[in-house]
């Protein structure tokens, strides 16, 4: 498909989507680059808000020098792209993106389109995880990154990712009192990834010295752990939990992050029709994308959004998309020596991912054994024992996902099933007997994110 | 092969087939229900919900009425609470043109004993202090509301299987013939069933059903956009109607506004998904801030549609088939089809068992689509 002009559109201006932009202009395209945030770089490289004055090093760590790569080719591109922030991408339907900044939404027609939207925390919930007071690992990160604020005074991590050592270690840092570190995964779980993760010896050494480093700080880490309950009236007071085989303990904390991992934002690549599949081993939906980014017809996706790949994979994936990208556009054979090399990385990059999956598994007998009265939609309010019922009731089709979603109103909220949905099918399918994969994924529909009704249409 | 012998098979799970399953067992007649995916998980289960009379084609209204009666004691019916809520409907106008229209038609519906009350605009916003300044009058039908639809057909299905009825989901009906001595049906997982009478409840997918007998219908699929907004406190109680340019407007107790209208967005009958065009989300959005002003801080979270069958005249075809004795047909309810539904499943089972109907039905014959040699919009 030759075109004179054609119209490229890259959503999220973090690794992915800043590396994809990089390598569309060095081959004379000019994309359209949007992102709701108000600063580029993305989740991992969040810039701070004006005026706030810490260093990159004080603010991304090991990652410091990545992080200012990335800010400085993204800010020398804005010139010759262009790029528009503040701006949420809320649907897309026949070749048109809709966007919405100021309450003002723009259709943007595409003739190619490159998701690179991220990806947010991946949640399990368990009693008492709504009181104000609990937050996501990520959230709880973002607090600390973006306004250098804490979530709590002594805190207790829970979860089962690489970023419960890392969000402990940069809270431990900033100096809030780390009451513990609870793994959900078995200690014998790391130690059995420990080859997969030797693909990728800097990350591994990285994260060694992260849980070292706690371990220096004096910070009780626990393996195989499971949460009772988050404890207070209306906030956050206390956390009762299982050691493996032993009895309850209860720690006091005034705020608890807690994180499974993370999940693609896919609710765009949904919308734009991309196939999804149950893949076993980051045990979630994932929209069908070819390891260069081609996800159907114009449509391209790269970074975490696609496939939790972490930061670095994001930038690789992210360039070798845009790659992909101007190759299909009739530019010329793109750069077929560079993406041979970018695919070669990518592929040891992900070998890393699945042995970190391997390493912070995901607890899924803590869905099944969740309490009927626990809440696992918050944005209404629904119960596991509410979805257990829906999925129990005779005739209707309860058994399916959306059908419960329909009964139980499960998903139907705020959030749209971003937080809630990978849990109640672990829920149903547990109430059923049967395995996640089979009782399907919660339908998208936009809009991906609120917008508000005075909104206008301007062409 | 398993074979099921029944008096009635009823093709469609829907609304329709399921409150016209449960009338029959009702009476003794036994019945299977073939339906291909879930009870209720089509178009009856997915729209929005409205049970209004006013703005009907006014030969539908003896139909209506009937429903009306069965909507307000529907949970002695199925047993079942579907949040139907009797709490009023609005059909108001904006300027004195539109409020010619709603005053003809009121006239016209008291011939059917259809009572429609004429406000005028003071009185409107005395009483809903909500509605925009630009009201000029409404028509008034306190006996209509809302119910839930996703629980009403599956409330029918239980109710229906515990009278008796024999309720296949997940058995798609794939061959359909009529031997003079009766309906033999197989469906796509090798089940047979034998019976003397067929109810065609397909829905969007029923002019396949139709055209196997010979009547082939001029069937489109269509998806009307839907949108619902974050939940804030509960202040509108009637839902809420525009003349001329429609949306309509209500509010679920528990909060969150739901808003419907115009252009009806693509529906497809053969990969089963419906869109909502983002321009019409925009434009519902903003019909509906013109009639409540005060929505326009909240948030709209999320839009759907269903599949729907329309025929050309927007009307449906409810009635005998023309071609071969003992199948009815109950299909094309063009976007109105809810409200109607418990009344279509009781006129249904009069015709299963008596072949006639006190409800005048004439205008829904079949009779309509005689000269149609074409075929459905799928095809
Ligand atoms: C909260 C959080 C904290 C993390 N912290 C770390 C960490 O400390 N270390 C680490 O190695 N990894 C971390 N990760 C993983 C991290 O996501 C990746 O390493 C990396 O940021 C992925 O890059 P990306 O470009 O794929 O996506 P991101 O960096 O997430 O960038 C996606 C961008 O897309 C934008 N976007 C998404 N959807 C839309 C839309 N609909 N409209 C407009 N814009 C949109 C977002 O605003 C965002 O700027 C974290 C992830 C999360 C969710
Ligand atoms: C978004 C939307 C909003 C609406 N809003 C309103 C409203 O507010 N008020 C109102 O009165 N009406 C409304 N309607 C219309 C109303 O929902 C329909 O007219 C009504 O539900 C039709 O019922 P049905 O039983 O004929 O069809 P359906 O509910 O579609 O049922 C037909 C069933 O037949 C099954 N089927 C098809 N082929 C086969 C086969 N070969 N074998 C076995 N099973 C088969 C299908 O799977 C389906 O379940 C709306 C419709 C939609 C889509």
């Amino acid at each position: 498909m030759a075109m004179d002009d054609p119209r490229v559109v890259v959503v999220g201006a973090g690794p992915a989507g800043v590396r994809a932009a990089e390598a569309l202009v060095k081959h004379g395209l000019r994309p359209l680059v949007i992102d709701e945030a108000p600063l580029s770089g993305g989740q991992i490289y969040r810039r701070p808000p004006p005026g706030f004055r810490r260093t990159t090093k004080e603010l991304y760590g090991f990652e410091a020098a990545k992080a200012e790569a990335i800010h400085r080719t993204f800010d020398g591109l804005t010139d010759v792209i262009d790029y528009r922030p503040r701006t949420l991408a809320w649907n897309v339907q026949d070749r048109v993106l809709y966007t919405a900044c100021d309450d003002v939404v723009t259709p943007v027609s595409f003739d190619a389109l490159l998701l690179a939207t991220g990806a947010t925390d991946r949640v399990l919930p368990f009693p008492g995880w709504t009181l104000p007071g609990v937050y996501t690992l990520g959230g709880s990160q973002v607090a600390l990154k973006h306004q250098g604020c804490a979530v709590g005074r002594r805190m207790v991590f829970l979860g089962s990712t690489p970023l419960l050592y890392l969000v402990a270690y940069q809270y431990a840092r900033a100096g809030a009192e780390v009451a513990a570190v609870l793994d959900t995964a078995p200690f014998s779980a790391k130690v059995r990834a420990v080859p997969k993760l030797l693909s990728n010896t800097s990350m591994f050494v990285k994260g060694l010295y992260t849980m070292a480093a706690l371990h220096r700080l004096g910070v009780a880490i626990e393996h195989g752990v499971r949460p009772v309950a988050v404890e207070g009236d209306d906030a956050v007071a206390g956390l009762r939990y299982r050691r493996r085989g032993e009895g309850e303990v209860r720690i006091d904390c005034d705020a608890v992050a807690f994180g499974f991992g993370l999940r693609p934002e896919s609710q765009l690549a949904d919308l734009a029709d991309c196939d999804f599949r149950f893949d076993p081993v980051f045990h979630q939906w994932l929209p069908q994308c070819a390891d260069d980014g081609r996800a159907g017809e114009g449509i391209y996706l790269a970074g975490d959004g696609a496939r939790i790949g972490g930061a670095d994979a994001a930038e690789v994936s992210g360039e070798l998309a845009a790659l992909s990208l101007i190759e299909d556009l009739g530019g010329g054979p793109g750069d077929k020596a560079r993406s041979v090399e970018l695919s070669r990385r990518l592929s040891s990059l992900v070998r890393f991912q699945a042995g970190l999956a391997g390493a912070f598994p995901w607890p899924a007998d803590m869905a099944r054994s969740l309490p009927d009265n626990a809440i696992v939609c918050r944005c209404e309010r629904v119960t596991a024992g509410e979805v257990r019922q829906a999925v129990q009731r005779p005739l209707g089709g309860g058994c399916e996902i959306n059908r419960a979603k329909a009964f139980s109103r499960i998903g139907m909220g705020r959030c749209q099933g971003r937080f809630c949905g990978l849990s109640s099918a672990e829920i149903s399918a547990a109430a059923q007997d049967r395995d996640i994969s089979s009782v399907g994924r919660l339908r998208g529909a936009g809009p991906v994110k609120p917008i508000k009704l005075a909104t206008v249409l301007d062409e | 092969m398993e074979t099921i012998g029944t008096d009635v098979v009823i093709v469609g799970g829907g609304l329709m087939g399921c409150s016209a399953a449960l009338d029959l067992s009702r009476k003794g007649r036994s019945v299977v229900v073939l339906e291909r995916g879930f009870v209720g998980a089509q178009a009856s289960g997915v729209n929005f919900g409205l049970l209004r009379r006013q703005d009907r084609f006014l030969p539908q209204l003896p139909l209506a009425n009937r429903a009306v009666e069965i909507w307000h004691r529907l949970e002695n019916v199925v047993g079942e609470d579907c949040e139907v809520e009797i709490r009023g409907h609005l059909r108001f106008a904006l300027d004195d043109e539109d409020m010619a229209v709603i005053e003809d038609y009121a006239a016209g519906a008291r011939e059917y004993d259809f009572e429609i009350e004429i406000l005028g605009g003071e009185t409107l916003r005395r009483r809903w202090p909500w509605l925009s300044d630009r009201v000029v009058g409404a028509g008034w039908s306190p006996d209509d509301g809302v119910a839930n639809p996703r629980l009403v057909t599956p409330a029918y299905a239980r109710a229906a299987r515990a009278a008796g009825a024999d309720i296949r989901e997940e058995h798609e009906a794939v061959e359909m013939t009529h031997d003079g001595g009766g309906f033999r049906i197989v469906t796509q997982n090798g089940l047979e069933v034998r019976a003397s009478i067929m109810l065609n409840t397909a829905g969007a997918w029923s002019y396949h059903v139709s055209a196997n007998f010979g009547e082939p219908v001029p069937l489109t699929a269509i998806g009307p956009p839907e949108a619902v907004t974050e939940p804030v406190p509960y202040f509108i109680e009637p839902t809420i109607q525009r003349v001329g340019s429609p949306v309509v407007v209500r509010q679920v107790q528990r909060g969150n506004v739901i808003i419907a209208g115009k252009p009806r967005g693509i529906a497809d009958n053969v990969t089963n998904r419906a869109y909502v065009a983002p321009r019409s989300t925009l434009a519902n959005m903003r019909k509906a801030l013109e009639v409540v002003p005060s929505l326009g801080s909240l948030n709209l979270i999320r839009v759907w549609s269903g599949i729907e069958a329309a025929l050309p005249d927007n009307l449906p075809v409810l009635g005998p088939s023309l071609t071969t004795p003992g199948l009815f047909h109950a299909f094309g309810f063009s976007g109105h089809g809810f409200q109607i539904g418990p009344a279509v499943g009781v006129v249904l089972s009069e015709l299963a068992i008596d072949g006639r109907t006190e409800t005048p039905i004439e205008p829904f014959t079949m009779g309509r689509f005689a000269d149609y040699e074409g075929e459905g919009s799928d095809a």
